[in-house]
């Protein structure tokens, strides 16, 4: 039963991949859109199940790698963790399927489009479901290799097939970490399932250094994954890809595998203090400054893509400060609202003709009037508004921060102004594309999409408003389902924390409730002043700030250092290589092509001797090293 | 064990000091006349004619090493000879194993023939 | 006298899948002799000899012989290293079919009779259980690939290959030829056993020259292999020689070259294999850093290919170094894996190749569109060889890399992921130009059923071995077990 959820796309997959062109465009979609909610349906069922029997669901496959007393078997398990991520992404997954289905009409692409979509959603469960780190790495690399597909679906434009490539180099760095965390925990722990290796007792057992190591490895894994600085430079670039993409891979689902990776090694994680304050450290400083890139920003997509790097880093924060649960609920929540955000700035895109500057919009209220309401309700839930999703799982986030032992008042503080950032943000862009004068050249003939695409829109924008009363915080005297659901799968890491809730703290859960709402409307308030009120302010702003602005705006020029630091001397150097041992003979093979046989002739016959004698030297320097290495013996 | 074999590095010393003493005294004690009957390459008192690099036939190193492969096969036949004697109780076994051989070597004959390599043009 | 002092009957049961194959390949002479035209019969021939000696080495498996006083060896190492290059044989005759014809060249009898012989020769390297075995085998070998390289003799490059092949190969075999010298000089003979026994018991003439035996052994076999800085001839041979002779040297003489280490390090030096893990781990790190970083600015499929040969090459010496029976384990998995992935790749480059074209990155560009199987299989070979999940190249990194982690070569490791972080570039590259690239002409392949059969198995059986990879772990560990 449990192998049926990844199996339908799987199968999905398979049909619309081999089918190809045979498949009709309209068929294509509705085959990719009923596999995904079989996958859902048969979650619901299971979520009914696990409820009433209360233990994980399991169900192995087959035995994968046996070797000697290493053995792996490809086992799909369910508990509340997993079984959370697998109705986010099979949930939200079905509507952004449907909603693609309006979204690509017409590409000649489509087949292509949706056999990746559903590979994806495969990869993605597999990455959840996998009761150990080697099948976590497959559907890892899984759903790296759909995201780089993805990205550059377009790919006759080079700028778009680039950026897939970059996110597919940056996400091999991480890998990197993953991959040696995982020998890692075979060498230490013998074992690769997580029912082996998560056991506090084998934990205590393993030199503090050696879990730092792995831990800060596998964080590595996750900063890749998850854009987090200083692996975020991939994930504004992964914008290139069609919009219902970065909704479903590049917010909702792909880069949250990193907070899953943490939360589900809650354990490991929370037994190095070092790890648990980098992390929170990390996601607190990714969290403000992808915000801070995100005023100045006029790209559409490009707004939401910091937006998201920043509320990933809320979720960092959240779980580096030992609140596992808190992450998993602000990932749920964020899935729903930055999914209906990029859908509804879809939607946009759809209605523009292709037009992704906010400078052209404008005014688009009238327009595009399911879109605008939708929109604001994403809009008011990531800003933190009361009552919506995004206000409870952020305040969970910030109270948490402020009151563990890895957190503190400087982290509460950034966090603070960073939930302030984001609400101003946030409604600059609401304003900037709905309100104000109306920008867009007179080509441009903007409409509200098809039913197809804002229907999805209503069921999300229902989710984000009322999505977070499932996890009601219990200062309210309210019955936190949330927690007590996910308390199986950690309690046994936050039982590892010692909160010191009581003691010694200036302010109360529900004072910090309020300042929160004073910054999400004080953001909004200042949003609206800008860009409707006043929309001469901001430009005079950016002229006075001339030099910050030049930095926030450059994205704090990171790509470029890293081009400086590590793309350009690796190219070099192999340009090097190249000049020294190959040129010459790559140079006679180039021109054999061409016209000029004769000189190849004598090229040749140059090269021969030539090389054939450098080859030889080689050789016996080679030996002469060796009977030196012997000598020295 | 390795005393063993001095009297053989006697013998070395001995032979090239031999050489050496030989040339060494040839050098000091002949007469030197150089002109240019003397300094031009003995060529069996023949005047020379044309240069002394000559460029010879693919054909000669194609039947050399043709030879060659086929003189040092044959070579076998003599140990095989020479013990062929004292196998003869084990009946037809050892001439069989040689008349495998030859069969092979007889192959690659034929083959080389039927390749026309022993044709001059 | 007792004949059963010289040779027994059962030496000749053991040696019978090499008599096969000498028999079919004088046939398949024969049939060039005599009936020049009939192509399909030799190539009948020579797939037919290569499934009967594997099926007689085959009926080996589970038992171990010692024939000939102790030349030869027969057991479940031997036999998977002659079922591995007789696979490595069929495939590669199978992939000829026809294509010296495209090249502008001829099939010929006597390319599948070398082939043969080949076979023979690597046979005898890993069967072998004496210094002069091997190099017989290796000899062999050689010789048969000098020409095969060689094999398109109105085309420059081939010439150009096979005479560097012949001289570097020749140079190389001198050196490996002083090392059994000088082993045999200090040890008193050429036996493994006896060698090892020997050392142990210390009945050795000198140990400086022992070592510098062993040394020079190994510039041969690393040679053989190619390990930087002996690798210097394989890009240009690779590229140089027909396509599908390069997919047969890149894959069984490799194997064999590593299988005959391997067991030179495990039978005959086992007690001084800790003085040479300095040795092994630098040419461990020279060989992926180098093969690697070279690979990456080819514009050459087939050169990029023979680059990225070397740089696996760099990841098997990881495996030599541990040696232990997973280390082992998981070399002769890698091998294998490493095999079927080079030959479907180097068997789909020669089915695309027609005159000049077809052997560029840019040659490739728009492929997907037009033969959308053909570069289905050839992006799962490349993923294949990236070692990404769940093909079996992952598997095969994953035993070979986590086998030397427990021995705790962390560095080496961290080396070697890192560097097949950055294969990935190359690898992918081609995928990028199939996939995501348009253009005006594409490539056509020849495309004949036999052809699309065996490619499409190789493929399965990387998806296969990637997916349950656990009958062949199972197999490999058995033919570990013997040495350790």
């Amino acid at each position: 039963m449990i192998g049926l959820i990844p199996f339908f796309p799987l199968l999905g997959f398979l049909i619309n991949g081999l089918g190809g062109k045979r498949i009709s465009e309209r068929m294509s979609g509705i085959i990719a859109s009923v596999v995904v909610g079989l996958s859902f349906i048969v979650a619901i069922t299971l979520f009914g199940e696990f409820l009433k029997i209360g233990t994980p669901l399991e169900q192995t496959l087959f035995t994968w790698i046996a070797v000697g007393k290493f053995t792996v078997s490809f086992s799909y398990v369910l508990d509340s963790l997993s079984l959370v991520m697998v109705l986010v992404i099979t949930g939200v997954g079905l509507l952004i399927h449907i909603f693609s289905i309006g979204y690509m009409k017409g590409d000649p692409g489509i087949q292509r489009y949706f056999s990746y979509l559903n590979l994806f959603t495969f990869m993605m469960l597999t990455l959840v479901m996998s009761d150990n780190f080697l099948a976590m790495f497959l559907g890892w690399e899984g759903v790296g290799l759909c995201s780089y597909l993805l990205i550059g679906f377009w790919f006759e434009d080079p700028v778009k097939a680039a950026a897939g490539k970059k996110a597919f180099i940056v996400n091999r760095i991480g890998d990197f970490g993953f991959l040696l965390a995982m020998f890692l925990i075979f060498s230490r722990f013998g074992s690769l399932k997580f029912m082996d290796v998560l056991i506090p007792q084998q934990i205590a057992q393993i030199p503090i250094e050696i879990v730092t190591a792995i831990t800060l490895l596998l964080f590595l894994g996750a900063t890749g994954k998850s854009a987090q600085i200083p692996l975020h430079i991939w994930l504004p670039d992964a914008m290139a890809g069609p919009t219902p993409v970065s909704a479903l891979i590049h917010a909702a689902t792909m880069v949250t595998a990193g907070v899953y990776l943490i939360a589900r090694c809650g354990i490991l994680f929370a037994a190095s203090e070092i790890t648990m304050s980098v992390i929170a450290v990390i996601g607190i400083l990714t969290a403000f400054f992808a915000a801070t890139i995100a005023l100045t920003e006029t790209d559409i997509k490009k707004v939401l893509a910091y937006s998201t790097i920043s509320q990933l880093g809320f979720m960092f924060a959240a779980v580096g400060v030992g609140a596992f649960a808190a992450g998993i609920f602000h990932l749920m929540t964020h899935a729903f609202f930055k999914g209906l955000l990029f859908l509804a700035a879809g939607s946009v895109i759809h209605g523009m003709s292709g037009e992704q500057n906010m400078l052209k919009m404008g005014g688009l209220k009238q327009k595009m009037p399911t879109t605008y309401w939708t929109m604001l309700a994403g809009v008011a839930a990531i800003s933190g508004l009361p009552l919506l999703s995004g206000f409870f799982s952020k305040d969970e986030i910030l109270w948490n921060v402020y009151s563990s032992q890895f957190g503190g008042n400087i982290l509460f503080g950034i966090g603070l102004f960073t939930a302030a950032m984001t609400a101003f943000y946030m409604f600059r862009l609401f304003f900037m594309t709905f309100h104000g004068d109306r920008r867009w050249s007179k080509e441009v003939s903007p409409h509200e999409s098809p039913k197809i695409m804002t229907i999805p829109l209503i069921m999300l924008a229902v989710l984000s408003v009322v999505g977070g009363f499932i996890g009601i915080p219990e200062s309210w005297g309210g019955h936190n389902f949330f927690h007590q659901f996910l308390q199986k799968s950690t309690q046994d890491a936050t039982g590892y924390i010692t909160h010191q809730y009581s003691s010694g703290l200036l302010l109360s859960e529900n004072i910090l409730m309020i300042l929160s709402i004073v910054a999400a409307i004080g953001g909004l308030l200042l949003a609206y002043r800008f860009y409707v009120q006043r929309p001469d302010i901001p430009g005079k702003i950016s002229k006075s700030l001339s030099i910050a602005y030049k930095l926030v705006s450059g994205k704090y020029f990171i790509d470029e250092l890293y081009g400086l630091l590590f793309v350009r001397p690796l190219r070099n150097g192999s340009e090097l290589f190249l000049k020294k041992f190959d040129i010459s003979v790559i140079d006679g093979i180039a021109n054999g092509s061409g016209k000029v046989m004769l000189v190849l002739g004598n090229k040749l016959r140059r090269i021969q001797t030539g090389v054939m004698q450098n080859y030889a030297a080689v050789i016996f320097l080679g030996v002469i090293s060796i009977i030196f290495y012997l000598y020295l013996k | 064990m390795i005393s063993d074999y001095i009297p053989i590095l006697v013998v070395f010393i001995l032979a090239a000091g031999f050489a050496f003493a030989i040339l060494a005294l040839s050098h000091i004690l002949g007469p030197r006349v150089k002109n240019s009957v003397k300094l031009s390459p003995y060529e069996s008192g023949v005047d020379l004619v044309g240069k002394t690099r000559v460029r010879i036939s693919i054909r000669y190193f194609l039947i050399a090493l043709l030879f060659i492969i086929f003189d040092i096969e044959i070579v076998f036949l003599f140990p095989w000879a020479v013990v062929f004697k004292d196998f003869l109780s084990f009946g037809w076994t050892i001439f069989i194993e040689m008349a495998v051989f030859l069969f092979i070597l007889g192959f690659g004959f034929l083959y080389v023939w039927k390749k026309g390599a022993l044709e001059w043009e | 006298m007792d004949l059963s002092l010289y040779f027994t009957r059962q030496d000749l049961w053991g040696i019978l899948p090499e008599i096969v194959l000498l028999v079919g390949a004088l046939i398949i002479l024969s049939i060039e002799l005599f009936a020049r035209s009939q192509r399909a019969a030799m190539l009948g021939v020579g797939i037919l000899s290569l499934v009967i000696a594997g099926g007689f080495a085959s009926k080996n498996f589970g038992s171990s012989f010692i024939l000939f006083q102790g030349m030869v060896t027969l057991n479940d190492y031997s036999t998977f290293f002659d079922l591995l290059y007789m696979t490595a044989g069929i495939v590669t005759m199978v992939i000829s079919y026809n294509y010296l014809e495209r090249k502008g060249g001829e099939t010929r009898g006597e390319y599948f009779a070398l082939i043969l012989f080949a076979t023979m020769g690597m046979m005898l390297m890993t069967r072998g259980n004496d210094l002069v075995i091997i190099f017989l085998g290796m000899e062999l070998l050689s010789l048969s690939l000098y020409v095969l390289v060689g094999f398109l003799r109105h085309d420059v490059f081939s010439n150009e290959s096979a005479i560097k092949y012949l001289l570097l190969g020749a140079f190389a075999t001198g050196f490996f030829l002083f090392g059994a010298v000088l082993v045999y000089g200090t040890t008193g003979t050429t036996n493994f056993q006896h060698i090892a026994s020997a050392i142990t018991n210390n009945e050795i003439l000198s140990d400086t020259l022992l070592s510098l035996g062993i040394g020079l052994l190994l510039v041969g076999f690393a040679f053989k292999v190619a390990l930087v800085p002996f690798h210097m001839w394989s890009p240009d041979v690779y590229q140089g020689a027909p396509t599908s002779v390069t997919a047969f040297l890149c894959t069984a003489p490799k194997a064999a070259g590593f299988g005959a280490l391997l067991k030179v390090f495990l039978v005959a030096f086992p007690a001084l294999h800790a003085d040479w893990q300095d040795l092994l781990w630098a040419l461990a790190l020279l060989t992926m850093i180098v093969g690697n970083i070279s690979a990456l600015v080819q514009t050459n499929v087939k050169r990029m290919l023979a680059f990225s040969s070397v740089t696996h090459a760099g990841y098997l010496c990881i495996g030599i170094l541990v040696l232990n029976e997973m280390g082992v384990s998981a070399i002769l998995f890698y091998l294998l894996v490493y095999s079927v992935m080079n030959l479907g790749a180097f068997g789909i480059i020669s089915l695309l190749e027609k005159e000049e074209k077809g052997v560029n990155f840019k040659d490739y560009e728009g492929l997907a569109s037009k033969h959308p199987w053909l570069s289905a299989s050839l992006a799962l070979f490349m993923l294949s060889l990236a070692g990404f999940p769940p093909t079996a190249g992952f598997v095969a990194k994953y035993t070979l890399f986590s086998s030397a982690i427990s021995e705790g070569y962390i560095w080496l490791i961290i080396i070697a992921i890192l560097n097949t972080l950055v294969s990935v570039y190359y690898y992918v590259r081609l995928i990028v130009n199939m996939y995501m690239r348009t253009s005006e002409e594409t490539l056509v392949p020849f495309l004949h059923p036999l052809l699309s059969v065996v490619i499409f198995i190789l493929a399965i059986s990387i998806m296969f071995f990637g997916v349950l990879p656990g009958w062949l772990i199972d197999t490999v560990t058995q033919a570990a077990r013997i040495y350790t």
